[in-house]
């Protein structure tokens, strides 16, 4: 039994480094850099009626290398206005990123008429990975 | 460990699909679906009406501006003078098309001059204020006279960004202002290509 319980003492303090190691090193690879945001149906008729409620955050954080293409999905019934396009009805809009910036643009499906875009850099090898996945872990535990 | 595990599970998904979309190979925006530009027939630098079905079948780039702008509309003009010279000889098939926010004082004849400076080939596009106004809501475009201080003059602000489309007259791209030469070119040597 002994040499058992000596093999998980070392086995699980092992692995959780091993793990650790990865998630710090390892390259973050997806299968899609876009960040989809959709304007349901209704988003113009639900303003008109006086409902200032916001469809899209006011500020979107992308990451380089990982999700930096914006995806703007237009399912209402009217264009809108998002920066220097018009999105059509039943219309994407796809804009990639390749600059660490902050972009502002005009939206006409915020209620303030504006939204933020805050382009960030691909994690760095070590900690700043590590941190990385940490919260997307559990931003997606929060989204459930 | 429990978090852990899960980010490094989340984290490697997708790993085999790590594939391009075909839309990702722009550098620029894109349009999906592509829907026809809106049409347009307003005097042109060239002498003539410029209907934009006129250019059906070659790769159009729409720039908004106006002949007085200081930074933006040069940059843009010569990045894409650059462009259609890494095109070679399939540049011949980009038409520029430089449509003015400032119609009152972007004559077709001044417009012409202006853009000789460039590519002779690049077209102006001028109109009434009203035409402009109309067609610069087609495309969602926004653009503002500002006084200049301590004279009679204005400038204007506008959307900087070059708009592309395809031989059959659709809008399927746009490229963002400050991007290189090589990126337009290549950009538009996708919808060459098609």
């Amino acid at each position: 039994m002994r040499p058992l319980r000596r093999f998980w003492t070392w086995l699980l303090p092992a692995s959780a480094a091993g793990l650790l190691a990865w998630a710090a090193f390892a390259p973050i690879a997806v299968g899609s850099r876009d960040a989809l945001f959709e304007i349901p149906q209704g988003t113009w008729a639900r303003r008109m009626a006086g409902d200032l409620v916001d469809i899209l955050p006011q500020t979107i954080v992308l990451t380089l290398g990982v999700n930096d293409t914006l995806l703007l999905r237009n399912r209402d019934s009217v264009p809108q206005v998002f920066g220097p396009v018009l999105i059509m009805p039943g219309q994407d809009f796809r804009l990639p990123f390749d600059t660490v910036s902050s972009n502002e643009f005009n939206c006409t499906a915020h209620a303030s008429g504006s939204m933020k875009v805050v382009v960030e850099p691909y994690p760095a090898a070590g900690l700043l990975r590590l941190q990385w996945r940490l919260a997307h872990i559990k931003e997606a535990i929060a989204r459930g | 460990m429990k978090a852990l595990i899960l980010s490094l599970l989340l984290s490697s998904a997708g790993a085999t699909f790590a594939q391009q979309t075909p839309s990702q190979q722009f550098k620029g925006g894109v349009f999906d679906p592509p829907r026809p530009a809106p049409a347009f027939a307003l005097p042109a630098s060239s002498g003539a009406q410029a209907r934009l079905a006129d250019y059906r079948g070659k790769v159009v780039v729409l720039e908004f501006g106006f002949s007085h702008c200081p930074a933006v509309c040069p940059v843009s003009l010569a990045s894409l003078t650059q462009a259609r010279q890494l095109l070679g000889a399939r540049g011949k098939d980009v038409q520029v098309l430089f449509i003015t926010v400032d119609p009152a004082r972007d004559t077709p004849e001044r417009l012409r001059t202006y853009l000789a400076q460039f590519d002779p080939s690049f077209v102006g596009i001028s109109g009434s204020e009203a035409q402009i106004a109309q067609l610069l809501k087609d495309y969602g475009i926004s653009a503002a006279k500002h006084p200049v201080k301590g004279t009679n003059e204005y400038s204007m602000s506008h959307s900087s960004y070059l708009y592309f489309l395809d031989r059959q007259g659709r809008q399927r791209s746009m490229m963002p202002f400050g991007r290189p030469a090589a990126d337009i070119a290549h950009d538009l040597a996708i919808l060459l290509n098609q």
